[in-house]
Parts: structure tokens; C-alpha cells; sequence
């Protein structure tokens, strides 16, 4: 909301700049977006004077020139264009070296020959309206020569300031008065509603019904008569202008200037053209529908709160008003309201049908029921000064019970103050600073009991409110610096975060960087991936409110972002991109298993026991996954190097094997593909048996999709990994016995795999044989078509022992023929 | 000639051929030469039984002495010939030592976020808080009711706010783990809640997808001082030792006082840069807004009261702050976008 300093100061004038305010109003809880300057920035030069003369310029039918008295004696000759412009008048003139708004600086000029020094102003040229059809005509009362910035507030700075939502009472002049009062100590006038010359009672003529009481806690009519329609001052104007607001009508700016004064916005009926005389009040009707102002046809629902006549809805009741009964130049008699509506209702209607105005963003925060006759106290009395008119007797008002239930005191003990801020404020400093306020107190032995006002009952209501206002006045910036006393708290990460940890430094370890992905997704990607629908990561959660169809899911694979992210490297240029991600994904539930873990490998977060399990059978399952996506080489090209390997299926197994490995995490691969994956060069990564994600070179023709020729990754649980992983591992004697290495070359079919082989040895060896690893394989002509011979490291060794030869001997014999029983296995060598 | 003239001249034949040899092959034929099978010391050796007694015990002592004489020689003019030997090696064994290095794989980098949620946690956990984690997809009754979000505040809006279902959306913050940490374990409770949380909003600040770490702490004595001192810890260490902070009231449903915080400006002086121009960081404040917080609100603990919060007895603080916006201050990143576009040029700058 935009406060101009020129308004405030008829309430409270603190004796400090613009910025010193800003910064005391931001320490004491109201921001300032930034500090704005309206009108012009310097006053001197702008005065009043009057036209002495004015007669038709000789060479010019549309300029006059004027003989302007500028005060004690002085005349000025200036040449002036508006039509309207005749001796006797009492005008604004700006003198040369007056520097406009615009910033241009006035000089004496000569128009079409005539010399003329200043200029005679219309509002616009002043920011104070946007009339330019003619010039301004002052109060004739007002002395030549009297600087301007005296009589029209045509120079002020103006706050912009952020009003939470918990205080519409901050959104009006009087209301930040009165913060500025509590957060400066200035003197703060009695509030502009305290005379009201209207009076109580039937107004003759004219009825109102309530029939949403729920929806409208007060309904208020005050009629006027013999009102003239004009344009309004000068000084309405200015302030209108200076906040922010368009100035229309003398009528129109009244309902304007006494919401941005009292925070309560009203509306202005032609009481000629409500028909019969009545207005009620009630919910729209199923399949109702009405056109606003903005001359929009809008279907409602009976959560809408309208405004009728005998003819039909006026308005949609503290949204917008309708066509029909608003206020024209041919309008004599008023019919003002000034209403408390029920706040939620009307965001929601507001929310519903797209409508935010400056009535609805007030109504919605709920207002008082008290401010709507303090409103129309100044409506009238402006009403009566600046239309001329004559308010009729009687107000009509009609007063739920609900809204004006009396309110209790609060109790606010000493000692809960200091408990909850850690210092003690003196009982007398509270009072001043509540009572500052608008809150009433009574001294109650402990503490103080404390009355809350009107305007602030919706937000305080509890002794920790009034700490609160209590502490922002008093200052935070004397809060004492502790720290908790902590005793029976000790930080540390779990062992899961400590892994996680591990892990993301192993992998940047390997070269990879991590990337962060969005967790939005496009629909499509299950499609891209070739997923089938029966595919678990089939089954993603959709956004009902998305920003973009491409971001309108939620993935369910790590591997759609981070292909995402490669594509944009490669993009930019950069062909060697070697990515991870430590992410979640999230698998809606099927209907069948609601609270069931959605499939092999999902695991849900340890949050989902007890109390939550209720609601958490709604969400989707979250799991963890850590995923890398590597393309390009996998070194940079250097002259030793000048054709470094390329990411493919070995290359990712290295990178999985170093985090594996690293977490102590026991694993094996089995030949077995994804759609997404090149059939010959895939693999699932098992982890004591359980399927933990996947591994391999992508399929050409996905990877084609995102404009990739060619890449390999790695898809993990991490739920499976992190439980499986060794935290604190067992020593192992290494010194006492030495082992026995021995190298073993074995032919075998193609078609064996190498963890077969590693399989039979392993249980030929028995547990003598602590490790046994593939260092070579070689196929030719030496070991004939369709064969392979793999060179494998054996080492033996026992744990109370060093083992005899012959032991040794045994074992491999053993090997040895295993080797050749179950797989065809031939020693070569 | 007589048994010692002739040792006589063996020794000076011997000696002028060892420091004659140039290189380990002369060396060694001086050697096969001298002191070989066939050569005259060892025969003369061999022959001293054949000397009549009295001359036995002087020649064989002295041709014993002369062959450990010229085995010593040998050894001596044997390692001068190596050691130049290898020195010509080497000197000739020239690279260019300008070239560049033969690459190690060059390690990877954390992310920017992950590398500053480190460092907020390893900040915590030295103050004596965990870390926890929770569902990005949530529950309202979590992300708003029992944050005492009353029921029609704007931040539930579907303009705001991203949704599911009715009642499940793209949590709008880490504050519902606050409520979901509660239902779990009773007070005393430090925690801190690192995680990634949705708003319906995209420009160079924001970005629909960010991420927060909650700050809890909950115990009989929890002050609005101890807020201060512990966020002042914070912004230290993230910040640098002559940090201050500053409380600035304001207004969460969820906590109450609330308050927002500003850390003193760590790239001007008074609101300017050395060149005399307006600080573009603070804008020429001096101050910086961080984060959010404030007394934990006594309504979100009625919410779990059960749960072994009473809110006569316990009280405690919360905070919340965005970790871009933080890693953005430290290292001067200007534009929130890039923390999702994961380019390498950006990822590797940081982590």
C-alpha cells in the first residue's frame, strides 16, 4: 500500500526523514518495499497567483496571454493554452527555474512571438490528476504569491509498504498512524471518525435484508439528497493521486478516500435506481450467473455472496459492484454502504472468479464490523462539504449478533513475557507500548489484563500475541544473544546420512558432478523411455495445477532429468558430460496396495510409522535414488592420450563397482535389459539377492530422443544400498598368515559368463579361497572359434594358518575339475 | 726377476690399466686381465707353494695384499664409471617440461546446493542438532492445518501452491516435517530439516522447484535470545566472524513473535563499494534478508499435544531459509535458474 507522507502527517508527525521512518516501521514489523516520490521534487518556483488579464494572443487563436499577479506587486506575462483560462481566476503557476515533475526545468520562452515567464498548470502537470482539458482553479480566497506546496500538497514522498496479511488495519493512513504513534512515540490526533453528524435510525424510503447473515456480519445505509456530482478538489485529488488512485468523481472519491483512510472499503448506489428501494443480501443461486463491471458474464455458486434490488443482483457482494445501480453525473441522491463481510468467503469468491480489487484484498484479511460506521462518519461529513449534499436521517443497519459479541480481556503475565523472549520487560513499559497500541490495560497483580481493539481481534487473541506486540515496539535489537542450554542434545548425522555422504564423495571422487534435476516431468516420459504401462515408473503423480505441460508430472526415474541435463551440456558444447544425481522419485500408489510399498526396491521414508500412516496412505511412495549418466570420454583428450576411452557399459560398471565397493556394499550384475537399454550391454545390479536398479549402455534409439548419440549409466535404490553397506567394519588378521596367489587360465564357451565361472570356483575352493578375479581374457585363434580364455587370480589363505602346498594343491585340483565338469572348462597352459 | 718385483709390477701394470678403463667393459677386461684365471697375480698366487720357505711367507702375504689392493681399485673405479655413466643417461634424458600434465581424472564437484547443505548441517550439528528428512509430496494437514495455517490463506491457493489432490500437494516448505518430527519423538527435540520444496512461481529468483532447511528447536526453556544467539552462530560461520544479525518483526502462522532476519552486509561498507557506487548486493541497506522465523506458535503445539508438547511447558524456535538464496550471497550467483540447468562450467565452479 502506497502511504503518502503529506497524509499521514495530519495524524501523526514524527519528527524524522523519510528513510529514518522507513527503517523504524521496518524494526517494528510494517515493510517498506521502497520510498517513492510523488509530485514534484522541488516546491519553490510553484505559486499561487491570479489572472489579471487575459486576452486572445495576436498571432495564435488557442493561446492567450495572461497578466498573472505573483504577489507583492509582482506581475508575470504568460502565455497560456487552456480554453478555460479567464481574468479573476485564482490559479497555480510555476515560475521559470521550476522544475516539473517530468524533471524538466522551466525558462522563459517565447510562443509565437510573445514572451512568456511560467507557466499556468493544469492537475496532470502536477501529478495531482489527469485532467489536462483546462487549468486548475484554486480557492479564490487564497493571497498571490503563497508558495503552492502550502495550500496543495503537490510535493510528498510516499511509502510503499508491505502489509502482512494479518493487519488490514495497516491498510489506511490512520492505521499506519497509529503504528507510527507506537513505533516513534509522536503524537497521534483522535481518529477523523470521531464526530459523526448522521444519526440512527430508519431511513425512510429504503430497507435492507440480510438474508446470508453468516457471509455479512453488517450491512450499513446512509442516504444522501441534493448531491451534486463534480469533480473533486484539489487536495482529494492529491491524495488520491499521491496513494495511488485514480481520482474520478467527487462521490466516487469519497468511497475511495475513506477506505484508504479507514481501511473500509464502500460502495456508492444511485438510490434512484435501486429498484423498490431495497437491497438484499444473500447467496447466488445454483447455475446463477452475473455480468460486473468489467462487463464480464460470471457463473456463480451459492458460496457467492450477492447484493440485489427488486430487479436482480447488483453486485457481487465486497467483489465489484454491478452496472446498473452506480453512480452517474446525473445522480442526486446517494445511497452509501459500508459493510463487514466474512473474510475467507470472499478470498474464495475473489479466488474463484479471478476478481481481485482493492475492496475484495481488504474484505478478505476480515474486518471489523465497528470500522463500517466508522467509515461512513467520514463519508458523511465529506459528502456534506464536497457534494453539497444533506444526509438524510437515519442509518440502516443491519448488525449480526455474532460479529459484535464483546471481547475478553487477556491475561499477559511478566513472567511469560520473559520466558518467551529470555529478558524481562518492565510491567509499565508493556502497558505503555499496548496502550500505544490501541490496547486498553489494567494492572492485574502478576501481570496486566489487557483489552484488545476491534481492529486488531481477529490476529491477537492470546498471551503469545501480545508478547509479540509487546517485543516488536519494545525493540528486538535488545534482545540478548544466548544459546540454548541443549542439556540432553547431541548433534550427529545417521548412519543413512553418513552413507550418503560417503557416496557423493565417492562418485565426484570417480570424476562425476552432481546434478540436480527437476522433479517435474513431462508426460510423456515413460514413452520416451519405452516404458510399458504396466511399468511401475509408469505410474507417475500428476500436478493438478502444473505451470507447463512439460513440467506437469513427477518423475519417477532419475534418468529422464539427468538425460535432460546432458542434452543441455551438449548443447552448450561440452560433449564429455559425466553426471549423478542423489535424488528422489515418486510412484503413485496403486489403488490395490495403499499403503503397501509399491514394488521390489521402493522404499518409503522412515517417517511413514505411527501417527502420520493415516494420511500418508494418500501420497505417493518417495524413494531415494542415486543414478549416474555418463557420455563422451571419459578422460580429457591430452597429447598422451589423444583418443581417451569412451563411457560404455564398462566404464559405468567402474563407477558403480568404486561405490559399491567403497560402501562395503556386497553386489553382482545379471545379464537382463530395460527398454531403455542396449539389449547385449545391460544388467541388473543385485544386492544380496535384491533387485537394486539398473545398469548399462542406453538403447541408440532412446538416447536419440534427447540428441545423444551414445551413453551409459546407472540407476540405484539407495534404500537397498544403504542397508546393505558394512558401516563399521570386523578386522580381519592380514599379517599373522601370508596367502597363497596363484594365477589359473581357463578356456571356456563364449557363453559362459564370467561370474559363472567365478561361481563354480568360489564354491570349489571352498573357504580356502578368499578371492578369485578375472585379470584378463583373451579370444583367438589360439583357444579356436567361439571360446574364451579367462586369466583369473586366485588367493588362498586361512585365518589360524599358513597353507601348506599341498593343501593349496588340493583346492585347485578341485577347481580344476569343477571347471571342467560344469562348464566344459579347459586349463590352458 | 725376483717374486716381489714382479708383484711390483703387476700392481703398477694393474693399477694404470683400472684407472685407464673409460667405461664398465674396459673396467671389466682390465679385471679379466689382471686379476682373471689366467692372469699372472693368481698364478703367482698359486705358485708361492712352489717358492722356496723362506720367500713363501713375505711373497704370499704380499700378492694376498696386492689382490685386495686391486679388488678395491676395481670396486672404486666401478662405481665412479656407473654413477657418470648414469649421469650421461640422464643428461641426455631431456623432456619438455612445459607440456601439460598427463590428466588424472579430474574429480567431479557437489552441487552447489548440496555442497552449502553440507555446510549448513555440519553448522547445526556442531550446535547440537540432527538432521531429519521428510516427503516432498504432502499432506495439507501438514504443509498448512497443523502449521495453523488458518483455511483460507493465500498460500493455499492452486495459484500458489502446487496440488495432487485436494488434500495432497508439492509441499510449500520443510515446516511439515516440524509437525510430522513432533508426532515422533517427544521434547527435548534439535532438529534441522534440509530438503526440496515447490512454489507455483518462475523468474531469475524464483524457480518452481527450491530448496529449504527447517531449523526446530523445542525444550523447557527455549528463549526468542536463543534464536537470536543461534542464528547469529549460523550466519557467522556462513558469513564470516564480524556478521551481525538482525530481528525484524513479521508474521508466519506458525510461529509467534515472528520474525524475519537480515545479516549485516558482508560486500560494502556503509552501504558502498570501493568505487564509491551503491552496494548491489544490500542495495545500500547494509543489510541482507536471510530467512525466516520465530517462536514456535502455542496453537502448533496443541496440534501435538499428545505427543508430549505442552505448551505451558515447552517453547521453542523455528526457522526456515532457502539454500539457493544462501549459496547465492556467498558465491554471487545471480541467477536462480542456473541451479537446475546443471551445466558443467557452473557445476564445476563450486562443491
Amino acid at each position: 500500500m502506497k502511504l503518502p507522507l503529506i497524509w499521514l502527517h495530519d495524524y501523526c508527525r514524527p519528527d524524522v526523514s523519510a528513510s529514518e521512518l522507513a527503517s523504524r516501521l521496518a524494526l517494528t514489523g510494517t515493510e517498506v518495499d521502497r520510498i517513492l516520490h510523488h509530485g514534484v521534487s522541488e516546491a519553490d518556483c510553484f505559486i499561487v497567483g491570479r489572472v489579471l488579464s487575459a486576452e486572445r494572443h495576436p498571432d495564435a487563436d488557442r493561446l492567450s496571454v495572461c497578466i498573472v499577479a505573483t504577489g507583492e506587486g509582482d506581475t508575470a506575462q504568460i502565455v497560456c493554452g487552456a480554453p478555460n483560462v479567464a481574468a479573476g481566476q485564482t490559479v497555480a503557476v510555476a515560475q521559470p527555474g521550476a522544475v516539473m515533475p517530468d524533471g524538466t526545468k522551466l525558462g522563459k520562452a517565447k510562443l509565437r512571438g510573445v514572451e512568456s515567464s511560467g507557466m499556468i498548470l493544469a492537475e496532470d502537470e502536477l501529478a495531482i490528476g489527469s485532467d489536462h482539458a483546462g487549468i486548475m482553479i484554486l480557492d479564490e480566497d487564497l493571497v498571490p504569491g503563497t508558495p503552492l506546496a502550502e495550500v496543495l500538497p503537490i510535493s510528498t514522498d510516499v511509502l510503499e509498504l508491505e502489509i502482512t496479511p494479518n493487519r488490514p488495519d495497516c491498510l489506511s493512513v490512520y492505521g499506519v498512524a497509529r503504528e507510527v504513534h507506537a513505533a516513534t512515540d509522536a503524537p497521534l490526533t483522535a481518529p477523523p471518525w470521531q464526530e459523526d453528524s448522521g444519526s440512527a435510525g430508519r431511513v425512510p424510503g429504503f430497507d435492507a435484508r440480510v438474508e446470508a447473515g453468516d457471509l455479512c456480519p453488517r450491512f450499513t445505509l446512509r442516504l444522501f439528497e441534493d448531491v451534486k456530482i463534480g469533480p473533486s478538489p484539489p487536495w482529494l485529488k492529491a491524495r488520491l493521486s499521491a496513494a495511488g488512485q485514480r481520482p474520478i468523481s467527487n462521490v466516487v472519491d469519497i468511497t475511495n478516500y475513506v477506505m484508504l483512510l479507514t481501511g473500509q472499503p464502500m460502495h456508492a448506489f444511485d438510490a434512484d435506481t435501486v429498484a423498490g428501494g431495497i437491497l438484499t443480501v444473500r447467496r447466488a443461486r445454483e447455475g446463477e450467473t452475473l455480468t460486473t463491471l468489467d462487463g464480464v458474464q460470471r457463473p456463480l455458486d451459492p458460496d457467492v455472496c450477492l447484493i440485489e434490488d427488486a430487479a436482480g443482483p447488483t453486485s457481487i457482494a465486497g467483489v465489484m459492484g454491478g452496472a446498473r445501480s452506480e453512480v452517474s453525473e446525473s445522480t442526486t441522491r446517494v445511497l452509501m454502504e459500508a459493510a463487514t463481510w466474512n473474510g475467507p468467503n470472499i478470498q474464495r469468491t475473489s479466488t474463484r472468479l479471478g476478481l481481485r480489487t482493492e475492496a475484495s484484498g481488504r474484505f478478505e484479511k476480515q474486518l471489523s464490523p465497528e470500522a463500517a460506521m466508522e467509515a461512513q462518519a467520514i463519508a458523511t461529513k465529506l459528502m456534506v462539504e464536497l457534494c453539497g449534499a444533506r444526509v438524510v436521517e437515519g442509518t440502516i443497519d443491519v448488525l449480526e449478533p455474532v460479529g459484535s459479541a464483546p471481547f475478553d480481556e487477556i491475561e499477559l503475565a511478566d513472567r511469560t513475557v520473559e520466558r518467551i523472549l529470555g529478558v524481562a520487560i518492565p510491567r509499565e513499559e508493556c502497558a505503555a507500548i499496548l496502550t500505544r497500541l490501541g490496547f486498553e490495560t489494567r494492572d492485574a497483580g502478576e501481570g496486566l489484563n489487557v483489552r484488545v481493539p476491534h481492529w486488531r481481534r481477529d490476529d491477537v487473541a492470546r498471551e503469545a500475541d501480545l508478547v509479540e506486540e509487546v517485543a516488536r515496539i519494545w525493540g528486538l535489537d535488545r534482545l540478548p544473544v544466548t544459546l540454548p542450554s541443549r542439556r540432553d542434545a547431541v548433534g550427529r548425522l545417521d548412519v543413512a546420512q553418513q552413507l550418503r555422504r560417503r557416496a557423493e564423495d565417492v562418485l565426484t571422487g570417480c570424476g562425476l558432478s552432481e546434478a540436480i534435476g527437476w522433479s517435474f516431468a513431462a508426460p510423456s516420459f515413460p514413452q520416451r523411455l519405452g516404458l510399458a504401462d504396466s511399468d511401475p515408473r509408469s505410474r507417475f503423480v500428476t500436478l493438478a495445477n502444473p505451470m507447463s505441460e512439460d513440467q506437469s508430472v513427477l518423475r519417477t526415474t532419475l534418468l529422464v532429468s539427468l538425460l535432460d541435463n546432458v542434452r543441455t551440456n551438449r548443447a552448450r558444447g561440452n560433449h564429455d558430460v559425466k553426471l549423478f544425481e542423489c535424488g528422489t522419485v515418486y510412484v503413485r500408489r496403486e489403488a490395490t496396495d495403499a499403503a503397501a510399498h509399491s514394488g521390489p526396491g521402493a522404499s518409503e521414508r522412515d517417517a511413514a510409522v505411527a501417527p502420520s500412516a493415516q494420511r500418508d496412505a494418500v501420497l505417493p511412495v518417495e524413494s531415494t535414488h542415486v543414478a549416474a549418466l555418463l557420455t563422451g570420454s571419459l578422460r580429457p583428450v591430452s597429447w598422451r592420450e589423444p583418443q581417451p576411452p569412451q563411457a560404455d557399459y564398462f566404464a559405468v560398471k567402474g563407477v558403480l563397482a568404486a561405490l559399491l565397493d567403497a560402501l562395503r556394499v556386497p553386489w553382482e550384475v545379471q545379464a537382463a535389459s530395460e527398454p531403455f537399454l542396449h539389449p547385449g550391454r545391460s544388467a541388473r545390479i543385485l544386492i544380496g539377492g535384491l533387485d537394486a536398479g539398473w545398469l548399462g549402455e542406453l538403447h541408440p534409439t532412446i538416447v536419440g530422443g534427447w540428441d545423444i548419440a551414445s551413453a551409459a549409466g546407472f540407476e540405484l535404490d539407495w534404500a537397498t544400498v544403504a542397508q546393505a553397506a558394512v558401516h563399521v567394519p570386523h578386522y580381519r588378521d592380514v599379517t599373522s598368515f601370508p596367502a597363497v596367489r596363484q594365477d589359473l587360465a581357463v578356456v571356456v564357451s563364449d557363453d559362459v559368463t564370467a561370474e559363472e565361472v567365478l561361481d563354480q570356483l568360489r564354491s570349489a575352493g571352498g573357504k580356502l579361497l578368499r578371492k578369485a578375479e578375472v585379470f584378463d581374457v583373451y579370444r583367438g585363434e589360439q583357444v579356436g572359434e567361439g571360446r574364451a580364455s579367462l586369466a583369473i587370480r586366485l588367493e588362498f589363505g586361512a585365518d589360524d594358518r599358513t597353507l601348506t602346498d599341498e593343501e593349496v594343491g588340493v583346492r585347485r585340483a578341485k577347481i580344476v575339475s569343477t571347471l571342467a565338469e560344469r562348464l566344459g572348462g579347459e586349463l590352458r597352459g | 726377476m725376483s717374486a716381489m718385483d714382479q708383484l711390483k709390477q703387476i700392481r703398477f701394470e694393474a693399477q694404470a690399466a683400472i684407472e685407464a678403463a673409460a667405461s664398465s667393459a674396459q673396467l671389466e677386461q682390465a679385471r679379466v686381465e689382471h686379476l682373471g684365471r689366467k692372469a699372472e697375480l693368481p698364478n703367482l698366487l698359486r705358485g708361492v707353494a712352489s717358492l722356496p720357505p723362506a720367500e713363501r711367507g713375505s711373497v704370499g702375504k704380499a700378492a694376498n695384499q696386492l689382490r685386495k689392493e686391486l679388488e678395491a681399485a676395481l670396486e672404486t673405479r666401478q662405481s665412479d664409471l656407473e654413477r657418470a655413466e648414469l649421469d650421461a643417461r640422464l643428461a641426455t634424458d631431456v623432456v619438455d617440461v612445459t607440456l601439460p600434465a598427463s590428466p588424472v581424472v579430474p574429480v567431479g564437484r557437489l552441487h552447489l546446493v548440496t555442497a552449502t547443505r553440507r555446510e549448513v548441517e555440519d553448522i547445526f550439528l556442531g550446535l547440537g542438532f540432527r538432521v531429519a528428512e521428510g516427503p516432498e509430496v504432502e499432506h495439507a494437514y501438514y504443509n498448512f492445518d497443523g502449521l495453523n495455517f488458518n483455511s483460507s490463506h493465500p498460500a493455499r491457493l492452486w495459484t500458489d501452491t502446487f496440488y495432487v489432490s485436494e488434500d495432497v500437494l508439492l509441499r510449500t516448505h520443510t515446516s511439515p516435517m516440524q509437525v510430522r518430527a513432533m508426532e515422533l519423538h517427544a521434547p527435548p527435540l534439535y532438529l534441522i530439516i534440509p530438503g526440496r520444496v515447490y512454489r507455483r512461481d518462475s523468474d531469475a529468483t524464483h524457480t518452481p522447484q527450491f530448496h529449504q532447511v527447517e531449523g526446530l528447536a523445542v525444550d523447557e526453556d527455549i528463549t526468542l535470545g536463543d534464536l537470536n544467539g543461534t542464528l547469529t552462530t549460523f550466519a557467522r560461520a556462513v558469513f564470516g566472524d564480524e556478521r551481525k544479525i538482525r530481528l525484524r518483526p513479521h508474521f508466519f502462522p506458525f510461529t509467534e513473535p515472528s520474525v524475519e532476519v537480515d545479516v549485516s552486509c558482508f560486500n560494502c561498507r556503509d552501504g558502498f563499494v570501493r568505487d564509491g557506487s551503491r552496494c548491489p548486493l544490500c542495495k545500500g541497506t547494509t543489510w541482507i534478508e536471510i530467512l525466516g522465523a520465530g517462536m514456535v506458535d502455542p496453537n502448533v503445539f496443541e496440534y501435538v499435544r499428545e505427543f508430549g508438547y505442552d505448551p505451558d511447558r515447552y517453547t521453542g524456535f523455528a526457522f526456515g531459509m532457502g539454500l539457493e538464496r544462501i549459496a547465492m550471497l556467498k558465491h554471487g550467483v545471480t541467477d536462480l535458474r542456473l541451479f537446475y540447468d546443471n551445466d558443467l562450467r557452473f557445476l564445476e565452479q563450486f562443491g
